[in-house]
């Protein structure tokens, strides 16, 4: 069904600023206890953009991406997603919303107790029609994207971290989302495996159009797949760069993020 | 916001306002607070209604004499609100939580395919069938102590018989819905926690909701109908190994027959009294679901959080148990069950 609601396939981005923005924060500000993770906080994201989010580990990037879908409230400000307000919203749109949405989670967030195709299948078996043999061949078609052809029947715990990853992958991308949420895609995996993820990462948002932010530590993810460049610190963007600029800047935190870089 | 170092006293005056939102009513705290930090004084006055709720919810209060109030007394104040507070904020808590699972039984009613039934089998069978040794060992453990307190005492009074009547009614109308459901809570409590909490931490219970399913539907709702179902077929079982605790002490320690014991039994316990126990286990079990599934949901803080949440779900089920229990049997005493 969502099938026909899709951008059609563009090779041109918009240029950032032109379009509307798919994700709007406005004065964001989320804390734990006393401890303030995001202080009014301000973000847009423009459609077909895909932004980068960079940051030391703890600074509230995962903290951000789950605000995008509602899975985390601000104690103060908006988020809008599609120009909706996430946190006004009836449930039933909420949940309309979030399945436009594909999320990579951290460590894939596979379900335990299903195997690795029924993981992936799971957002077509809950929100499609397809009949049980298209749902295969999707399946089967998106493992062999992330590089996993053939294991549909092991057990997420019988899985390396890069696999569990991968997997997650694969099902953040089934459902063909409007929007994809990638929460460190490279982490932990070997440097071979974490180009050819920037590739697919970089080839999705090209061939289909997608809105896209990643957070990640990888200046090589960078240079693959953004289009522009965040430094989150301290709760508030210090740097917000198109992609070539952010990497020739003298900032001093961007180069002592950049020059870390294993890479 | 203040120009130019005023000094002196400034009184805003709100009595014409009926209605603020939360940004203006920071703006005028704000204001406030500018002017104090330039030596002048402000006052909000004239609030009423909303707009006063609205301002004391974003911290204005009448302005304080310039030395501040003795902190003990304040102190003192502010405990015992904030403990009123933390009280009354549980409370709602609970109440929301409630609330939810109503909502969603009655969603899950209405449209029961929704249910993961696969899941309710998987799960009945491990915290139902696979409960059923330890159950039966400690339920005969219960019949047969039960039995040999008792027979010192009613052997006493030629009385022996009556053992059977002791048994039988604290067995089932007390001890096996109880001890079967401290179990219970203690197997499958600590294990909805200790599930539902990794699921939380590893990000599967966010998972669960980005893909647009509810963790209740999926997670809570199979937990509560296999507890629902395996509960009261437990206590059953507990009952009849509870009764065969006594029969032992009956016939090996007090020479009683099988035929008078089993008679005795079948004249002391009725169909209500079964019935009743049944009414407890059922109880029983939404608690214990409602609690380790409450305590898995809310889990954060890594492995650690985990470990947290599971001894605080059994401790609390367990202590929720016995309060209802006693509840439960004053009120069977009023009707008569
Ligand atoms: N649910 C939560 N409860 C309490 N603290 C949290 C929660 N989620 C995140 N935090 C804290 O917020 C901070 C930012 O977390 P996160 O966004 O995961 O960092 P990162 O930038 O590495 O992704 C961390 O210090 C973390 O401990
Ligand atoms: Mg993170």
């Amino acid at each position: 069904m969502e099938e026909t609601t899709k951008p059609q396939a563009t090779t041109e981005r918009p240029a950032s600023g032109e379009a509307a923005p798919i994700i709007r924060f406005r004065g964001v500000h989320k804390s734990f206890g006393d401890k303030v993770i995001l202080d009014g906080l301000d973000l847009d994201v423009p459609e077909g953009q895909t932004l980068v989010i960079m940051g030391p580990s703890g600074t509230g990037k995962s903290v951000t991406l789950r605000h995008v879908i509602g899975l985390m409230q601000p104690d103060q400000g908006q988020v809008e997603v599609w120009g909706k307000d996430v946190n006004q919203i009836a449930r039933k749109e909420l949940v309309a919303l979030r399945k436009r949405i594909g999320y990579l989670f951290q460590d894939g967030a596979l379900i335990n107790w299903l195997n690795v195709g029924d993981n992936v299948a799971l957002p077509l078996r809950e929100n499609s029609k397809l009949d049980e043999a298209e749902i295969r061949e999707k399946v089967e078609h998106k493992l062999e994207l992330v590089h996993l052809p053939g294991i549909w029947d092991r057990m997420p715990g019988e899985l390396s971290g890069g696999m569990r990853k991968r997997v997650g992958l694969a099902r953040a991308l089934i459902t063909d989302a409007e929007l994809i949420l990638y929460d460190e895609p490279n982490a932990g995996l070997d440097p071979e495996m974490s180009g050819s993820i920037n590739q697919l990462i970089a080839e999705i948002a090209d061939t289909l159009g997608i809105t896209s932010v990643v957070v990640t530590h990888l200046q090589s993810c960078v240079r693959v797949v953004a289009d522009r460049v965040v430094l989150l610190e301290k709760g508030r963007l210090v740097v917000d760069l198109p992609r070539d600029e952010f990497l020739a800047s003298k900032h001093p935190r961007v180069r002592s993020f950049l020059g870390d870089d294993p890479d | 916001m203040v120009e130019d170092g005023p000094v002196g006293h400034y009184e805003l005056d709100l009595s014409g306002v009926r209605g603020m939102d939360g940004g203006s009513a920071a703006l005028l705290i704000q204001l406030i607070g500018d002017l104090r930090e330039r030596g002048a004084e402000g006052e909000i006055v004239g609030a009423t209604g909303k707009v006063r709720g609205l301002l004391e919810l974003y911290g204005a209060h009448p302005p304080k004499p310039s030395d501040k109030a003795p902190p003990a007394r304040v102190g003192l104040f502010e405990q015992v609100g904030a403990a009123v507070d933390d009280l009354l904020g549980k409370l709602g808590e609970a109440a929301d939580y409630i609330g939810t699972l109503v909502a969603e039984a009655r969603l899950a009613i209405r449209t029961p395919r929704t249910v993961p039934w696969g899941n309710v089998v998987r799960l009945a069978e491990r915290h139902g069938a696979d409960a059923l040794p330890i159950v039966a060992a400690i339920n005969f453990l219960v019949g047969l102590i039960l039995a040999f307190q008792a027979s010192g005492q009613l052997e006493r009074f030629g009385a022996e018989i009556l053992v059977a009547d002791l048994v039988g009614l604290s067995v089932v109308r007390e001890l096996g819905p109880l001890m079967t459901a401290i179990i219970v809570a203690g197997r499958s409590g600590a294990a909805f926690a200790a599930e539902l909490g990794t699921m939380r931490v590893s990000e599967e219970v966010d998972a669960l909701r980005t893909l647009g399913m509810s963790p209740y539907r999926f997670l809570v709702a199979p937990r509560f109908i296999a507890l629902i179902l395996t509960l009261p077929l437990l206590t059953l079982m507990a009952d009849g190994v509870g009764l065969l605790g006594g029969l032992v002490v009956g016939i090996y320690v007090l020479d009683l027959t099988l035929i008078s014991y089993w008679n005795e039994t079948l004249s002391a316990v009725g169909g209500l009294d079964i019935l009743g126990g049944l009414i407890k286990s059922v109880l029983f079990a939404m608690v214990i679901a409602a609690i380790a599934c409450q305590r898995g949901l809310a889990t954060s803080g890594g492995a650690e959080g985990v470990g947290r949440s599971t001894t605080s779900a059994v401790v609390t089920t367990i202590f929720h148990l016995v309060l209802l229990d006693a509840a439960l049997t004053w009120v069977f005493r009023i009707y008569g069950i």
